[in-house]
């Protein structure tokens, strides 16, 4: 943090060398792409392994007890099943490179369309509800911050903390099961199954937000009032800026990249919630599918789909690092 | 932290309100699964077909399901289920964490890495698409989820226990372990595991919640419990069924679900919070404070100095500045900066110099009182709400309104900060945050307030402005940053500069040039300079006068140049406290005896009294005032000729630091520049 003596020598000379710049963001790079890489190879080799993990053969357990042993045996030798471990790998790296997932076992499709027709509902979902999320927290986290500043307004505080630890602790499914009680049920004034036009979307989208919202609140508040207490604030402040100036630009910013990381957590938490709300709402995406696929033990489609979701978890994790580095330039050296 | 753990921590953790609320919510839910289904079974399965989905009633609370079993019962005895089912799968996250956590301790570098690099990549994902993961390979049913949702969370705990046993394992005990030929297992079982037990249960108690949440969701996709077995998931799944005609019948599985989620994860957070809490809680310390403080009400005020206005610039008289509490760290503070002048406020830590500095510049802000008889930058009254100050009750007819003042300060008063590390935005630009002051206080376009901030930035000596403006702070090193600073100051054309502690960050040779940079732009400018420090060698380097600060007042104003002349022995022992060239090596540095003044804890008479040489009973009954002699050197000492009448070094009695070991530690002026 302290010159050297050399250093501060070498500034007064005024030669001091370009500094290169441009080497932490390369590393930076380099970093994450090794991290992506590792990642989803380890998410690949656990796809790849559900059909070899489970006990017992999975064609008969797919087919049932009932088919015949022709049948079982045509479709273990379709999915190459018979084939040694490392050459089954090879092909399923193979096949996914070239964009073929495989084919359903109960219904003939194709698991890419399969896939490709339940995805965007399940993208939508995550998405806004996310976004919804965000739109929300963020200004009431920021307001109750600024407002509980300096141990101020404490009744305000313990009532804020208490809501949001009751409406964290509620899983969205069973939140969902309230929402349709109270606003289909009782005051029928949101339709609670399908996506069909924009109401349908309200009451799945408030299942998701919410708990998310409630940790994001949460966490907003304590690290706004720790960029209060800072000394750059206090420098702003300095600065005679007003206050809405100092709030928005110079608390806001050092709260975000605090709570990014936490969203990243709760937006690859989402892409999971996604499949309990989608089935309380018989929402057309990918998280019925896959628990009908488990039930009917279709391995392919499951593989399928556990690959989709995992690599969604990836790559949100990727746009949260990039976010962090962008917002907070600290991190891309920081972190090593 | 981790060192001062000692067995019982987690008990008296739980001993806070929040910890014994959902402690006994807990207990309750804990007691519920193991009674429920001794008691209640034959209820919760007794067909009733007389009354076969019915709603809520007096004799069934939540209704009856499709066969007539009543289920109010049914939620209860399915507590056992759900709870139990969640505590296995918790122990069996907590053990395969244990294993794959100290893996890489035991089975040597190569596999140990492996395996944590697997388990970095696993942590990643969320535990509810694991759980999906293991459900589908262990198949559907309760026996299946139980592992799937085990196997789920221990990724967390493996990594927990890697990172618990890291931090462990730097410990001084355990590296002597090692040193005595200990082996890794031994070493692992006897002293690692049994210090990282404590935060283990702490965060078993908070994932036994979630486990029991993502059970409950298995469970209601149909991939958990079975029917004719009933957990509150697969209650909630049946009842959504049938939730417009007997929506009692879903609404009650949800509610038992969060309650019991709740009660495991406040009673871990209260756990975790008391575990962290080895410090004081601030509870304690507010209610020591108000105290202290009850004791000592009688506070002599002091008499506004009589300084003469001339080309006075800053003028303040009787500044106060009082926490809640009845803390009084600045009591009655005047003095006067004029033009081109640079005044030093010396003072140890806790003196109420910096507190000073702030409440002229108008930035203490609740819970801080300032008042203040007067308190004007060239001849405007500062004393306003502005800037959310709680100096209403001093507020003067001809102030300014806020914006207004704001815009003032902005502009005539300039400040620099202690630590330019923390002072900087840290996610910002350096020339933005220089610019943000012309923008918005001199209406220059975005354009101008960046020509004008690299134009300070040069003008403080910081070679390749333009590069160095669109780097952050960061980027540049500390003395470049104190200078950087320094510009920010002067971005607009203060008549005033506030520099608090401006080189107590730095390192010797760097505060040399940054006090040579403040004290040029200072006499370019003819700006007064407000230069506060707790380094007298310093300031009197910078200075032209000095103040000498102790207890919240104002104890000695002399001229830089006449130190040898100082009389109040506070002064006297300040500047015996600096080693000089001549300082002999072997001997101790000289240190003040004692402990600063407690600005919660005043005596009544001169508050230095405790600490001095010269202390007589006077002295303990009455605080001396500020008094000038003809040249205007103020001291406030009853025993002004009694001090003079020794040499100034041995105004520190040098047998009271032995006497007092506890010293050495207290204040803070040992010289940092020789």
């Amino acid at each position: 943090m302290m010159e050297t003596p050399q250093a501060a020598a070498a500034t007064d000379l005024a030669v001091t060398p370009a500094t290169p710049s441009a080497s932490p963001w390369l590393r930076f790079a380099a970093r994450r792409l090794g991290q992506l890489l590792a990642s989803a190879l380890v998410l690949v080799t656990a796809s790849f392994l559900i059909i070899h993990l489970i006990p017992g053969d999975p064609v008969r357990a797919a087919l049932g007890l009932n088919a015949s042993q022709e049948l079982v045996n045509t479709r273990r030798a379709q999915l190459g099943l018979n084939d040694p471990l490392w050459l089954q790998y090879a092909h399923y790296l193979k096949d996914l490179f070239t964009g073929h997932f495989g084919t359903s076992i109960s219904s003939g499709l194709p698991v890419s369309q399969v896939i490709g027709q339940r995805l965007p509902a399940t993208l939508e979902l995550a998405g806004y509800s996310f976004v919804v999320a965000v739109l929300v927290s963020v200004p009431i986290g920021l307001i109750l911050g600024v407002l509980t500043r300096n141990a101020r307004r404490r009744g305000l505080e313990l009532g804020a903390t208490t809501v949001s630890v009751m409406a964290g602790a509620i899983p969205g499914f069973v939140l969902s099961s309230w929402l349709i009680y109270l606003f289909g049920v009782t005051l029928h004034w949101l339709p609670v199954a399908d996506r069909s036009g924009f109401t349908s979307y309200i009451l799945p989208i408030a299942a998701m937000a919410l708990g998310p919202i409630a940790v994001l609140i949460r966490i907003l508040r304590l690290e706004v009032l720790a960029a209060l207490r800072a000394d750059y604030v206090r420098t702003a402040r300095a600065k005679r800026l007003p206050d809405w100036r100092v709030y928005l630009l110079h608390v806001l910013p050092n709260a975000l990249t605090a709570t990014l990381t936490i969203g990243g957590l709760l937006l690859s938490a989402m892409v999971a919630g996604t499949v309990l709300v989608e089935n309380v709402f018989a929402w057309p995406g990918l998280g019925q599918t896959i628990v009908q696929s488990i039930v009917a033990k279709d391995y392919p489609v499951v593989q399928g789909i556990v690959l989709v979701y995992g690599t969604g978890v990836l790559l949100v994790n990727l746009i949260v690092d990039v976010a962090l580095a962008l917002l907070d330039p600290r991190s891309t050296i920081r972190e090593s | 932290m981790a060192a001062s753990r000692r067995p019982g921590t987690l008990r008296k953790a739980a001993r806070t309100p929040l910890g014994i609320a959902s402690g006994i919510l807990l207990g309750l839910i804990l007691l519920l699964a193991i009674l429920a289904p001794v008691l209640w079974t034959s209820q919760a399965n007794a067909l009733d077909v007389v009354n076969m989905q019915q709603g809520p009633s007096a004799k069934h609370w939540l209704g009856t399901n499709l066969l007539g079993q009543d289920l109010f019962y049914q939620v209860l005895v399915a507590s056992r289920l759900s709870v139990g089912l969640a505590l296995g799968a918790t122990a069996i996250g907590v053990s395969a964490g244990l294993v794959l956590g100290t893996a890489p301790v035991i089975l040597g570098r190569r596999v140990g890495r492996f395996i944590t690099s697997v388990i970095n990549v696993a942590v990643a994902f969320p535990a509810l698409l694991l759980a999906l993961f293991f459900a589908v390979i262990f198949g559907i049913g309760a026996q299946g989820a139980l592992l799937a949702i085990g196997f789920a969370s221990a990724p967390a705990f493996a990594r927990l226990v890697r990172t618990l046993s890291a931090s462990v394992a730097g410990l001084d005990y355990i590296a002597a372990a090692r040193i005595a030929g200990v082996s890794r297992f031994r070493l692992l079982t006897r002293h690692v595991l049994p210090n990282i037990g404590e935060p283990l249960i702490v965060n078993a108690t908070i994932a036994a919640g979630d486990a029991l949440l993502s059970f409950a969701g298995l469970s209601f996709l149909g991939l958990g419990v079975q029917a004719p077995s009933y957990d509150w998931g697969q209650l909630l799944n049946d009842g959504l069924q049938h939730i417009y005609t007997r929506p009692a019948w879903a609404l009650g599985p949800g509610v038992a679900v969060v309650i019991a989620g709740l009660a495991f994860n406040l009673f871990g957070e209260a756990l975790a919070v008391g575990l962290g809490n080895s410090v004081p809680r601030l509870g304690k310390l507010r209610s020591a404070l108000a105290a202290a403080a009850a004791k000592s009400k009688a506070v002599i005020p002091q008499p506004p100095s009589r300084t003469a206005a001339g080309d006075a610039m800053l003028h303040v008289r009787d500044l106060r500045v009082a926490f809640p509490g009845g803390v009084h760290p600045v009591r009655g503070v005047s003095f006067t900066v004029h033009r081109g002048e640079a005044v030093g406020l010396v003072g140890e830590s806790g003196s109420g110099k910096s507190l000073t500095a702030l409440a002229v510049s108008r930035l203490l802000e609740d819970p801080a009182q300032v008042a203040a008889a007067e308190l004007t930058l060239l001849g405007q009254d500062l004393r306003t709400a502005g800037g959310g100050a709680g100096t209403g009750r001093g507020r003067a007819a001809g102030a300014m309104p806020d914006r207004e003042l704001r815009r003032f300060l902005g502009t005539k008063a300039g400040l620099v900060f202690q630590d330019p590390m923390t002072s900087f935005n840290p996610v910002k630009r350096i020339g933005p945050q220089l610019a943000e002051v012309a923008a918005e206080h001199h209406g220059l376009s975005a354009r101008q307030a960046r020509e004008r901030a690299v134009d300070r930035l040069r003008a403080v000596r910081i070679p390749r402005p333009e590069h160095r403006a669109r780097q952050f702070p960061h980027e540049l090193s500390g003395g470049m940053r104190q200078r950087a600073m320094i510009g920010m100051a002067v971005m607009g054309e203060p008549a005033l500069v506030i520099a608090d502690e401006p080189t107590t960050a730095l390192d010797v040779t760097v505060q040399r040039q940054v006090l040579r940079l403040l004290k040029s732009i200072q006499a370019a400018g003819d700006m007064g300079l407000l230069f506060i420090s707790h380094d007298i060698t310093v300031v009197s380097q910078v200075c032209d006068r000095v103040l000498v600060m102790y207890a919240g007042k104002i104890v000695e104003t002399l001229p830089a140049d006449g130190l040898a002349d100082a009389r109040h022995p506070y002064t006297r022992a300040l500047l015996a406290a600096v080693p000089s060239m001549e300082t002999p090596r072997e001997e101790p540095l000289a240190v003040i005896p004692g402990r600063p003044a407690n600005p919660a804890d005043l005596p009544v008479g001169c508050a230095f009294a405790a600490r001095c040489a010269f202390a007589s009973a006077k002295c303990r009954a009455e605080d001396p005032a500020l008094v000038a002699d003809d040249s205007g050197h103020e001291v406030a000492c009853w025993h002004v000729d009694q001090v003079l009448a020794v040499e100034p070094t041995a105004a520190v009695p040098t047998d009271a630091l032995i006497a007092d070991p506890e010293s050495v530690s207290a204040p803070q002026i040992a010289g940092e520049t020789a």
